[in-house]
């Protein structure tokens, strides 16, 4: 075993053989959407992010499905899973079945299998100091997504959101891997500071985040003067604010952004300057926009900084 | 008085019954009842974005929310102390211009006092809106966004006009303070905040 549970990785490695590690998760979220095939795609892009956050690619998947038979038609549980096949495709797995039950409150996601090159898995625990650090998807899916639900978002910024949390982390994950990085983690339910907490402790350095250079999807602002912050923000910041220092004139605004919990996030990647810039390119060219620097690894202890 | 009782409702749920009951009053002031901190922050910060005033007081295992809306915003605790206990408007200052009177020299030195003495007054305004050539000192360059900043983190709304910043190419050099639009200036100048325009 390479990876199990106690480094806080996004997902379990098992070595195969010298040249293949298998990769290995399940994850499994309720609606963040109206729109069911939407929401399958969502989810399915949030189960198969934990493999490329190990630089692995995804080799098969298993659908994990509970919800509620009275309150839900065919035609919409149909979409959901033709909405988690269509990402299972796109990221060139095989989806070979899965498992349904009955259960109050609707839940969807994937188990997920993927395959590793040992010498170049990723993991949270190899970050070094003078590394900068990309963001690839805009932070604030946790408060546009609860604006949603508060029936207070717009449609351009509800689409906005979708679309971000639709897509894959493949060509940012291949991108990563083909410039030699050897750490990242993706930014899911923990916020921006609970899953750079994990690297921090792990790789034992300090992450530094530029304020102004985090991206934030359109909407979340005013999600955020409308009080539409969904309650796992504030646990996120309550659980981790005694390793954040904030020097950002935002100030509690800016923590609070950081602590927003995403669905299917962007990655966080530790980089080595001189390939950021490059890798940064490359990124954005492949489809995610909004890709970022967000801020630098300094020796430390395990803190995060928001400056 | 109205009260909303939001124990055992998850967010976004508090937040929009206190929005009803907000829509539906002209002015006034209600309590929401919440039972945990994403509830308490979210509904204050709501509250404070539509221009009410709020007050929160720990009541058994949550907070009590005292919200005012319009004219009567003016909770005891708001009151400067030992004033009079007539009800007093929270002041606005409006900024018009860079400098402070007709001669630009003279104008610009007493623009910098103005501001330097206002972070350290002892009653600060409640808001500070900066328009036309004024939105020069919370942009980039301006040599007052120290004492701008002192204002802010006592808790002043400072608001620069949107449309200003664009018109002097500064919609980026934001450095203090929030954006505002002319909405929001009509509200403050209208209703319940007591102006002082500096030209």
């Amino acid at each position: 075993m390479l990876i199990g549970l106690h480094t806080g990785d996004d997902a379990g490695v098992r070595l195969l053989d010298s040249s293949n590690a298998l990769v290995q998760t399940v994850d499994f979220i309720s609606p963040v959407v109206d729109d069911p095939y939407a929401f399958g795609q969502i989810a399915a892009a949030n189960s198969l992010s934990d493999v490329y956050a190990m630089g692995g690619t995804p080799i098969t998947a298993l659908n994990v499905l509970a919800f509620p038979c009275k309150e839900l038609s065919r035609d919409e549980i149909t979409a959901i899973l033709q909405g988690g096949a269509d990402k299972v495709a796109e990221a060139g797995g095989a989806l070979l079945g899965g498992h349904t039950v009955e259960s109050p409150e609707l839940f969807y996601g994937l188990s997920v299998t993927g395959l590793v090159d040992p010498a170049k898995l990723i993991s949270n625990a190899n970050a070094r100091p003078g590394d900068n650090l990309i963001l690839t998807k805009p932070l604030g899916a946790g408060m546009v997504s609860t604006a949603v639900k508060g029936g207070l978002a717009s449609p351009a910024h509800t689409e906005a959101m979708v679309k971000s949390m639709a897509t894959l982390n493949k060509k940012a994950a291949e991108a990563m891997v083909s410039a030699g990085v050897r750490c990242a983690t993706d930014v899911t339910g923990f916020g921006l500071i609970g899953h750079a907490a994990g690297i921090a402790r792990e790789s034992k350095v300090n992450l530094i985040f530029d304020w102004e250079r985090i991206p934030l999807l359109p909407g979340a602002k005013e999600a955020y003067s409308l009080g539409m912050v969904a309650a796992g923000a504030y646990a996120n910041r309550e659980k981790w604010h005694d390793i954040v220092e904030v020097r950002a004139k935002e100030g509690e605004e800016a923590l609070l952004y950081a602590s927003d919990p995403q669905t299917s996030g962007g990655l966080l990647i530790s980089v080595s300057p001189h390939e950021s810039e490059r890798l940064l390119e490359v990124i954005i060219s492949s489809g995610t926009a909004e890709a970022a620097i967000v801020g630098e690894v300094a020796p430390g202890d395990g803190s995060l900084i928001i400056r | 008085m109205t009260i909303i009782d939001c124990n055992n409702l998850a967010c976004p749920e508090p937040v929009l019954k206190t929005k009803n009951a907000l829509d539906s009053i002209e002015e006034g002031v209600i309590t929401v009842i919440v039972d945990n901190l994403a509830a308490k922050e979210n509904v204050s910060r709501f509250a404070k974005a539509q221009g009410c005033t709020v007050s929160a007081k720990a009541a058994g295992e949550g907070w009590e929310l005292t919200i005012a809306k319009g004219y009567s915003c003016e909770l005891p605790e708001m009151m400067p102390e030992g004033a009079p206990g007539v009800a007093k408007l929270p002041t606005a200052i409006l900024i018009l211009s860079d400098k402070m009177g007709a001669d630009p020299k003279l104008g610009e030195v007493l623009m910098r006092a103005f501001l330097s003495t206002l972070s350290k007054a002892s009653l600060p305004p409640a808001k500070v809106l900066f328009m036309n050539s004024g939105v020069l000192l919370t942009a980039a360059g301006s040599e007052a966004i120290e004492d701008i900043q002192a204002l802010v983190d006592q808790g002043v709304e400072v608001l620069s006009c949107g449309t200003c910043l664009d018109f002097f190419d500064k919609k980026d050099a934001l450095k203090v303070g929030t954006v505002t639009n002319m909405f929001d200036t009509v509200e403050t100048l209208t209703d319940g905040y007591r102006v002082t325009t500096i030209r």
